[in-house]
């Protein structure tokens, strides 16, 4: 099968691929551009382990093709830090015990992001909702409520 | 037809380890040349945080900061034999393990530090700091670094220690089958408020305030993020999840993500938890395993709530609203 040409920018640095057609960008992620931050639970868009942003959108990377990613801007938990600084995200999830196996915490930090990129001072059913296509398996969810909640809050606090 | 309210509760009992045929756990300790200490296992941390523990226990045992410990937990080919990190058996089996262990290593570099100090061995303690001096005369002291680079390059010493922590099997008395499964019991116990609608079945989980006695919380934090979700996990087990709906027959088992059900971020129920600590006699430390009980008395609980709040007793899991109509349909015949 022919290969497709896909260039796309992941974490702010560009990556030009050749992908197999109908090839799922978390397969490329993972198989060709080396970022194995994205988790591939169920491969069919309902655990939501392998949610990274496009262009600033949550996407379900193992339901979108990568040939659909010409030209995007691809952002994966590998790109939350910054020069070994931790994202207040990744922080907060620490600080707040809120990862036990850690399988799900890629995809819940991306929703978390999403969410904060647009609402940086969410309500508790806020955070609810922006996780609830995420599946977890050990922390019972109340955790990663309450350090999505703080990580806010310490935003608010900084720019303040 | 109207929406229902119970309360429950239910306390538990839950043992650390099982014995099937005796339970063995084996701990190897030895230090770098520049006094790190290395645990090598054969036990897995599939994230319940033993690596943390047993760094823990070993640093404690040895007298050194838990940042000196690296755990090693190898594979099946390479490590010292362990049953597995399962029943709740890690921290308590491994931990005694690591424990003895630890304290042999510490004995050759007390005795290592007492060559370099030309003192007795038994004259001296450690720090916690990475230290080593005469009891009394803190200005009489060597590093452990130092310790363990004088081990390996001039006294030619092995700072190392072995460890095996067994419960032997336990034969049932041949007239009465008692015996002893198990040892150090932990303890726990639910409470917990349900609203059932009688018409559709439905169970909101409304609160559930659980207290565990878990021996000594090593890790006070780690225990607590086991015990939170457990508690959710017991939730599931009793309200959502099976594979076989209506075994022994498969159909309708979940069989992803869509159809295996568990509850969601939106269906939490307002949990408390409190953990008491009674250090067990025989657990390294006073811990006993809080591992699986953590998931367990809310099950009788809820069962017991729902039976509160609309008199069917179910003795099935999980508790589905089909379950609870059939036996509110049985109860009305009756």
């Amino acid at each position: 099968m022919a290969k497709v040409p896909v260039q796309f920018s992941l974490n702010g640095s560009e990556k030009a691929e050749f992908v197999d057609s109908g090839a799922t960008l978390l397969a490329v992620l993972r198989g060709k551009a080396g970022d194995t931050s994205p988790k591939g639970g169920c491969h069919q868009g309902t655990c939501g382990a392998c949610s990274v942003l496009i262009d600033g959108e949550l996407r379900l990377s193992c339901l979108t093709l990568a040939e659909t990613c010409e030209g995007a801007e691809i952002t994966t938990t590998a790109g939350l830090a910054e020069a070994g600084v931790l994202h207040p995200l990744q922080r907060a999830f620490m600080d707040g015990f809120a990862a036990q196996c850690g399988f799900c915490t890629p995809g819940m930090l991306m929703a978390a992001k999403a969410l904060l990129d647009r609402t940086p001072n969410p309500t508790r059913e806020d955070v609810v909702e922006a996780i609830s296509g995420n599946v977890c398996r050990c922390t019972g969810y109340e955790p990663i409520i309450q350090a999505i909640l703080a990580a806010a809050r310490a935003n608010s606090h900084n720019a303040a | 037809m109207a929406v229902r309210r119970g309360r429950g509760v239910a306390a538990i009992n839950y043992p650390t380890g099982m014995n099937l045929g005796g339970d063995p756990s084996q701990a190897l300790v030895h230090s770098t040349p520049t006094g790190n200490f290395m645990v090598t296992l054969s036990s897995v941390d599939l994230g319940q945080g033993l690596k943390q523990v047993i760094s823990q226990i070993c640093a404690e045992t040895i007298g050194v900061p838990t940042d000196r410990v690296v755990v090693d937990t190898a594979d099946t080919d390479t490590g010292p034999h362990c049953m597995g990190t399962f029943a709740s058996r890690g921290t308590h089996r491994i931990g005694n393990a690591v424990i003895q262990a630890a304290k042999e290593a510490r004995q050759v570099m007390l005795e290592v530090a007492a060559e370099e100090l030309e003192v007795n061995a038994a004259d001296l303690e450690t720090d916690g700091a990475g230290n080593i001096h005469v009891k009394g005369a803190p200005q009489k002291a060597i590093s452990i670094f130092d310790t363990a680079l004088s081990a390996h390059f001039t006294r030619g010493r092995s700072i190392s220690g072995r460890g095996m922590f067994l419960v032997p099997r336990s034969f049932p008395e041949t007239e009465t089958g008692a015996m002893k499964p198990a040892t150090c019991y932990a303890h726990a116990c639910t409470v917990t408020e349900v609203e059932v609608d009688d018409e559709t079945g439905e169970v909101t989980v409304l609160t559930v305030k659980n207290v565990f006695e878990i021996g000594r919380a090593l890790n006070p934090k780690m225990v607590e993020q086991q015990l939170v979700g457990g508690s959710w996990m017991g939730i599931s087990h009793t309200l959502y999840e099976t594979t076989e709906p209506y075994y022994p027959a498969r159909d309708h088992g979940g069989s992803d993500f869509n159809e295996y059900l568990m509850p969601g971020p939106g269906d939490l129920a307002d949990t408390e938890i409190i953990v008491l600590e009674r250090p067990s006699a025989d657990g390294p430390y006073g811990a006993k395993g809080p591992g699986e009980m953590c998931a367990n008395p809310q099950i009788p609980a809820l069962a017991n709530a729902i039976f509160d709040a609309v008199g069917v007793r179910i003795d099935h899991l999980p508790i589905t609203p089909e379950r609870i109509l059939r036996a509110l349909k049985e109860q009305r015949r009756v």
